[in-house]
């Protein structure tokens, strides 16, 4: 079991260390570029594309991806669905990773990144979606952070810090979930502005609602895959509740997803018969509409539904990266590929090196400090010192 | 106090409160704005545009631009169709005219200062305002430099300095708003040689204008563009030939980008209020499920206990009643013996027994 060695002790030297290593170097050059010959250095943004995958990537897709946090606690806490329990603080976790590097690329991306407190702090631009997204975030950021401490405090030994931050998990759930829901919309909302500049199959009313539902596909998937990955390499670090649970959690998972899934289809099609656009689907575009919304959310969902049905997890966990992937698809779809669609081929964007280069240092770094934080934390196990708290506190049952 | 009021007023806003905007701009997408009165414009009447290129020259004399690589003589740039940038506010470009024989026509492009700008409705500090006198001007002290301006402008106009490591700004035209406000005429318009370019208040361009297309119906496609365009703008044009073979697009609509956007913005005071009771709502049934279970639970539990108990009591009563009837069985037997012992042996006592 060669993949069995590679598992992530930090400090050695694994080939894993070593790529990292190399991405983490490139990275940091990148940087220094970024901040002494502007944008232009290092990514092929124009005038009439100022918004690149710093955005369409590492904005739109880092928030949809992690949109894993809020699914989770609400099924845990607010639904009371507490067969998932131990799968909330990995999905806390990467959720809180999650926002702090879209945080972290925004400050590359936007001109000025010192000023991004501006919004709130200088003049408010409360006609822009864009402020809602942005007020939506810096205040998620905050509650992912808060709903992460006590895992942080637990490793500290801080018991009273701790139980303190326990005692606020409800009223955090329930205001990370109303955020989630309007950040996650508003995302879509943005492209609402520019209907001359986004392709009609793409543009539609519905656009925020396309955007939230899905991003609850996404957060459901992503905690599949994350909890396959971790299981491959992570396992050492899970207690047997945990072990035992990780099946379980997939399947429940898997099985929402696969209606999640089959509802956005349903109104993605409505979109179109609104719109009536039935007659562009026959065009190039209407052709990569058709491999989005066949390929990559019909699929998925059958792949789901027979996976539920046959208890397979190599099923499940298929359809759960082919659900991630179409995410991104979607995304870079709404935000590059269909957006721009008049303009003549050598007006178009294309990402410079350097921009791909520095979204895949940034989710490098993300995976760097899960593992950091999973390795030391107790994330994927209870803490013992506080295992009868945690029970009290939540009231679990197992 | 003005500063803190307007604070208080954004973050009310954005709190769903419904307090009044900061901005007088729209609130609703239902009532049409017809701009500010006596606003000023520029009229180009394309048909009198000869494609000289000094409204280029004088845009980047009086805004202190860098000089271009290429001369403002050098009529070669026709070549390609140009847009504006970070280094010029202003470029003509020249259009073949359907038909040969024509001649070809040259249209100016600039800011158009909407009535409801789509940058200043996209803009999340509010670096753009529409003034009452027309310019939509840009306030760089406040700019993030996030670019929703750039992606919301529909005239795909404001340009970025991407070269710039710390203060990049965005760039558009003025409307030469310093010098309006001097008494002087927009840098273009002062240097164009053959009244392409008027200035004026809005409402007596529009006038003009429209009095040209019935003085020469021949010459003009019957249309301002900008008359309402997007919500209308400030900067109109006239044409000989469609406005889409001019470079100009016809199918932006009449609604301003505000619109777009303002329905989708009203359901957050919605999902804010109304998300909460929903979800304490449904935690509510969940606990109470849970609890029903507990309790459930717990009152199996009693009953199996207290029949176990119940159980163990009888048992225990069986036990002792058995152990009682053995110990008396046990001592009747040797109460029994003893008599019979007695009897045999003969004695005073039994008498007495
Ligand atoms: S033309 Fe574009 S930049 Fe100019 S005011 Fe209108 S939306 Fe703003
Ligand atoms: S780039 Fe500047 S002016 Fe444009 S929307 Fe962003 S903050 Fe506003
Ligand atoms: S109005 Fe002023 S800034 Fe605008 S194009 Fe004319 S000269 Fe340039």
């Amino acid at each position: 079991m060669p993949e069995k060695r590679i598992h992530l002790g930090s400090g050695r030297i694994t080939p894993f260390n070593l790529v990292s290593g190399v991405i983490i170097v490139l990275g940091l050059m990148i940087t220094v570029i970024r901040y002494t010959g502007g944008l232009a250095a290092v990514t092929r943004l124009s005038d009439y594309n100022p918004w690149g995958i710093w955005i369409g990537f590492d904005l739109l897709v880092g928030v949809a991806l992690a949109a894993g946090g809020y699914v989770t606690s609400a099924a845990v806490y607010v639904f009371g669905l507490k067969r998932y329990h131990s799968a909330v603080r990995p999905a806390v976790l990467t959720g809180f990773l999650g926002y702090a590097l879209v945080v972290a690329a925004l400050t590359y991306d936007v001109g000025r990144g010192w000023r991004l407190p501006y919004p709130f702090l200088v003049q408010q631009g409360t006609t822009s979606v864009l402020f809602e997204v942005a007020a939506c975030v810096a205040l998620y950021l905050t509650v992912l952070f808060l709903e992460f401490s006590p895992a942080a405090l637990e490793w500290l030994g801080l018991k009273r810090a701790r139980n303190l931050a326990v005692k606020m998990t409800m009223v955090l759930t329930i205001f990370g979930v109303i955020l989630s829901t309007l950040h996650q919309s508003s995302l879509g909302s943005l492209f609402l502005i520019a209907p001359s500049k986004l392709h009609p199959l793409w543009y539609s009313p519905y656009l925020p609602v396309y955007f939230f539902v899905s991003s609850i596909t996404a957060g459901l998937s992503m905690v599949i895959v994350e909890g396959a990955l971790s299981g491959r390499y992570l396992s050492h670090k899970m207690d047997p509740a945990h072990l035992a649970d990780k099946d379980q959690v997939a399947l429940g998972f898997a099985k929402a997803a696969a209606f999640i899934l089959a509802g956005y289809f349903a109104i993605k099609v409505m979109g179109i018969s609104v719109g009536n656009h039935w007659n562009l689907l026959s065009t190039p575009y209407g052709l990569w509409f058709l491999l989005e919304l066949v390929g990559f959310v019909a699929l998925p969902c059958f792949l789901y539904a027979i996976g539920v049905r046959e208890r397979n997890l190599t099923i499940i966990k298929t359809a759960a990266v082919w659900t991630v992937l179409g995410i991104v698809l979607n995304r870079l779809n709404v935000s590059l590929v269909a957006f721009n669609w008049h303009l003549p081929a050598g007006e178009r964007y294309f990402p410079h090196w350097m921009e791909i280069g520095l979204s895949v240092f940034l989710v490098t770094v993300g995976i760097l400090v899960f593992r950091f934080i999973a390795l030391r934390m107790p994330i994927f196990y209870e803490h013992p010192e506080f295992e009868e708290n945690e029970k009290h506190s939540y009231s679990v049952d197992r | 106090m003005t500063i803190s009021r307007r604070k208080f007023l954004g973050w009310c806003g954005v709190a769903g409160l419904g307090v009044a905007r900061a901005k007088p701009v729209r609130s609703a997408s239902l009532q049409e704005f017809a701009g500010y009165p006596d606003s000023l414009g520029v009229l180009h009447d394309t048909t009198l545009c000869i494609g000289c290129r000094s409204c280029e020259a004088a845009c980047n004399r009086v805004n202190e631009l860098p000089e271009p690589a290429e001369a403002f003589t050098d009529l070669s740039v026709f070549k390609a169709r140009r847009r504006t940038s970070a280094k010029t506010y202003t470029v003509v470009n020249r259009f073949e005219a359907p038909g040969s024989g024509r001649k070809p026509v040259f249209v100016k492009k600039q800011c158009n200062h909407c009535l409801e700008p789509a940058c200043a409705a996209a803009c999340f500090v509010g670096a753009f305002q529409k003034s009452k006198e027309g310019p939509v001007v840009y306030d760089a002290s406040v700019c993030v430099g996030c670019r929703y301006c750039m992606i919301a402008c529909p005239f795909e106009i404001p340009a970025y300095e991407y070269d710039n490591a710390f203060t990049p700004r965005v760039m558009k035209c003025t409307l030469c708003a310093p010098r309006i406000k001097d008494g002087l005429l927009p840098g273009c318009v002062e240097a164009c040689p053959t009244e392409a370019l008027s200035f004026g208040r809005r409402k007596d361009l529009i006038r003009m204008a429209r009095q040209r297309i019935v003085s020469y119906p021949d010459r003009y496609v019957d249309h301002i563009y900008g008359e309402h365009e997007m919500g209308g703008t400030s900067w109109l044009y006239l044409s000989g030939v469609p406005f889409s073979h001019a470079g100009m697009r016809e199918d932006l609509g009449v609604t301003p980008a505000l619109a777009f956007t303002s329905g989708a913005l009203s359901t957050v005071p919605l999902i804010a209020s109304l998300w909460p009771v929903l979800l304490v709502g449904i935690y509510a049934v969940s606990r109470r499920k849970e609890k029903l279970y507990e309790t459930e639970k717990a009152s199996a539990v009693e009953a199996a206990m207290e029949k176990t108990t119940l159980k163990a009591r009888a048992e225990l009563e069986q036990a002792l009643e058995k152990a009682r009837r053995e110990k008396d069985a046990a001592i009747e037997k040797e109460v029994r013996k003893a008599i019979k012992a007695k009897s045999i042996q003969p004695g005073g006592e039994d008498k007495d027994a």
